[in-house]
């Protein structure tokens, strides 16, 4: 007992030390700021997006949406029970998917534009085949022991799972079953997010740190810490060396990766609802954050500056998304409508 | 024996949680300054393929309803 007690201690003292290291070397790296560096680019001045469509069609609160890769389809989940997949050009319905479980919280559209998935408080990702005749459930994957709080494929044959289980993990849709589990964070996951280049992915959780892994190794490469709260939302940066989390303790950071740590933090003391989504413009330069405060507010991702807002929701801004080719943005919301804006 | 296999489990979270720390601890950084250029390079030099930041023209907007005639 007393050997043992004698071993945790020396661990103890060995995490506090190596916590202390890592602050240390974080700090001599941070020899500047974004603030800095940003001094001397134009400001973007006010952006100013218009409202083009206004989907109606769901009969509650809309959780998740997402792009498909064409930018011209995108999929809503509502726990009206239903999966809708949209042709934002018309703004007309192309599929309506049935759900088991209306209780959903994610909704993901496979990069093939053959597949979507969905999941929420049943702890099960669905993955539908939305090409057939009739929408056909090709897969039930059912392995965590938490709600399903966020999806996204990397192929037809592969799909990330994040969980209030506080695990993420890989799954290979031949066979349905679980290849990774990445396990580290101590509280549930909210958010997931694929690296450009598909090698690595972000996840954010309720412990309020991000986590970066190695998609194939199944580790944990590195953490970032800062929020005081849920992280909900987290995205990549599209260079892919940086990161945007959003929070319920109101603010967005951004991490870059190979320095390590927090470099730019988007705050404003009007604002005092949590960040529920967020998505970047294509070059990285705008930060659409869907908020509890019913807007999407647009942050100058350099500057650290608000530079606009979406207004016109009735309820919470639940999810946000910029498809591929950049060309608008579309917020959904509690109040269970979609829109489209550019 | 449950009591042994508890502080078993403890033993074996912290020395997890050790080489996890080893391992970010080790991790190679590049100095905030030359991440922050590269991030601002990228904004800029991509600046003009962003329909957001450049604003979208009515005739290319294809959310945008056509208010033009068609001849069918």
């Amino acid at each position: 007992m007393a050997a043992e007690k004698a071993e945790m201690d020396a661990l103890k003292k060995e995490c506090d030390a190596l916590r202390t290291q890592i602050e240390a070397a974080r700090k001599a790296a941070n020899d500047g700021s974004m603030s800095a560096a940003a001094g001397g680019v134009a400001s973007v001045g006010r952006v100013q997006l218009k409202l083009r469509k206004n989907l109606k069609g769901h009969l509650a609160k809309i959780y998740a949406m997402h792009w498909s890769a064409d930018s011209r389809s995108m999929v809503s989940a509502s726990q009206d029970g239903k999966l809708l997949v949209w042709d934002t050009f018309t703004g007309n319905k192309l599929v309506a998917v049935p759900l088991k479980s209306a209780w959903v919280m994610s909704v993901d559209f496979a990069p093939s534009g053959n597949l979507v998935a969905s999941g929420g408080l049943d702890n099960i990702c669905t993955v539908y085949n939305i090409k057939a005749a009739s929408p056909k459930t090709l897969r039930e994957l059912d392995a965590h022991t938490g709600y399903l709080s966020c999806c996204r494929f990397l192929s037809d044959s592969e799909i990330l799972t994040a969980s209030g289980d506080t695990t993420c993990c890989l799954w290979d849709l031949e066979t349905g079953k679980q290849k990774i589990i990445f396990t580290n964070h101590i509280g549930d996951c909210m958010s997931l997010a694929l690296s450009p280049d598909m090698n690595y992915f972000i996840s954010g959780a309720c412990d309020s740190l991000a986590k970066l892994w190695d998609v194939r190794e199944g580790a944990c490469k590195q953490t970032f810490s800062g929020h005081t709260s849920d992280i909900n939302a987290i995205a990549f940066f599209p260079s892919g060396n940086a990161v945007i989390t959003g929070s319920d303790d109101c603010s967005c950071k951004m991490y870059d990766l190979r320095a390590d740590q927090e470099v730019l933090d988007y705050t404003d003391s009007s604002l005092n609802a949590g960040v529920t989504s967020l998505a970047l413009s294509n070059s990285g330069r705008l930060i659409f954050a869907g908020y509890d405060d019913f807007n999407c507010h647009i942050w100058d991702s350099l500057k650290g500056e608000k530079v606009g807002v979406l207004s016109g929701h009735d309820n919470r801004v639940s999810c946000t998304g910029v498809p591929e080719d950049g060309m608008g943005v579309c917020t959904g919301s509690w109040d269970s409508f979609l829109k489209l804006w550019n | 024996m449950s009591n042994n296999s508890a502080s078993n489990s403890s033993l074996a979270l912290a020395q997890k949680a050790v080489k996890q720390l080893r391992l970010e601890a080790s991790v190679r950084r590049i100095k905030v300054s030359q991440a922050s250029a590269e991030l601002k390079n990228f904004c800029l030099q991509n600046a003009n393929k962003d329909p957001l930041l450049m604003g979208v023209p009515s005739s290319d907007n294809p959310f945008r309803p056509p208010k033009s005639c068609v001849l069918l």
